[in-house]
């Protein structure tokens, strides 16, 4: 069954991955990204790591390609079609993607794994002790370096995106 | 980790992610599809650090917490990016690639 489920996951995840990198419509090929990233939150629900998969559905399906959408429309005619590359570039850029795919999947399957046959769930308790653990190895720094990272990201995004009276202001000067 | 799937499959599957978001960041032309392309790299790289977590190291969390890291670090970069994009629309009334040279001195 969960092989089952598998499988079509994988086909979703890659079909529509092709399809959001080759479509000519802008918001169609958003909305292709949205189906990849919820077969990818599917995949961790498989692996029983369901807060992960609760993260990835909130802030990419819901949070980032609500922000791409918003940012198509802004710029984009609904209708507008992509302009595509060149056909040689295309299928050189494809060959070569091909390659380095192929070599991939030979160093992957002729590496040995040592798995180790479990099934433990991941709990959102074991994450929160350890994201919020100052011992050694704990995760500590790395999570408030994150949300100041955040806090940063948010204020140079307002600025930026606001920047009409900075940028006026500098022209008047000039 | 997933009953009957041996690592090598979900590897296969990373890895035709990883390739196919190469691709659309090469041979796109627009600046929110790049954008979007980087975000199929990153959520190959995410689900390979949760998998080799679950199937390899199942008593340690470590590529677990990583996964969080790169997702919160993609959506800063993500929200920053569009900003960015937004203000060069604003400027040059464009966001092709080929029409982008305001910032490259």
């Amino acid at each position: 069954m969960e092989k089952i489920i598998f499988y079509i996951l994988a086909f979703i995840i890659i079909a529509f991955a092709i399809a959001s990198v080759s479509s000519k419509k802008m918001l169609r090929s958003v909305i292709y990204l949205l189906f990849v990233l919820i077969g990818i939150s599917g995949i961790y629900f498989l692996i029983d790591y369901n807060f992960l998969a609760a993260i990835q559905l909130t802030v990419y399906a819901g949070g980032i390609i609500v922000l791409i959408i918003f940012s198509v429309m802004l710029v984009h005619h609904v209708e507008m079609e992509l302009e595509l590359a060149k056909v040689s570039k295309r299928i050189i850029v494809g060959i070569a993607s091909l390659l380095g795919l192929a070599l991939f999947l030979v160093t992957i399957y002729s590496h040995e794994f040592n798995v180790v046959e479990n099934s433990i769930t991941t709990t959102t308790e074991d994450i929160g002790l350890g994201l919020l653990n100052y011992e050694a190895g704990g995760f500590i720094l790395p999570f408030e370096v994150i949300s100041l990272l955040l806090l940063a990201s948010m204020i140079g995004a307002i600025i930026i995106a606001k920047g009409t009276k900075l940028t006026s202001k500098k022209n008047d000067t000039v | 980790m997933i009953a009957g799937i041996s690592i090598y499959e979900i590897l296969t599957v990373t890895s035709f992610l990883f390739f196919i978001g190469v691709y659309g960041f090469i041979t796109r032309k627009n600046l929110i599809s790049i954008l979007m392309s980087v975000e199929l790299i990153l959520n190959a790289s995410v689900i390979n650090f949760v998998i080799i977590n679950k199937y390899l190291y199942p008593d340690v969390l470590q590529g677990v917490f990583f996964s969080i890291f790169i997702i919160a670090v993609a959506a800063a970069e993500t929200a920053l990016a569009i900003s960015i994009i937004i203000n060069l629309y604003r400027q040059i009334s464009s966001v092709e690639v080929k029409d982008t040279e305001i910032m490259k001195y």
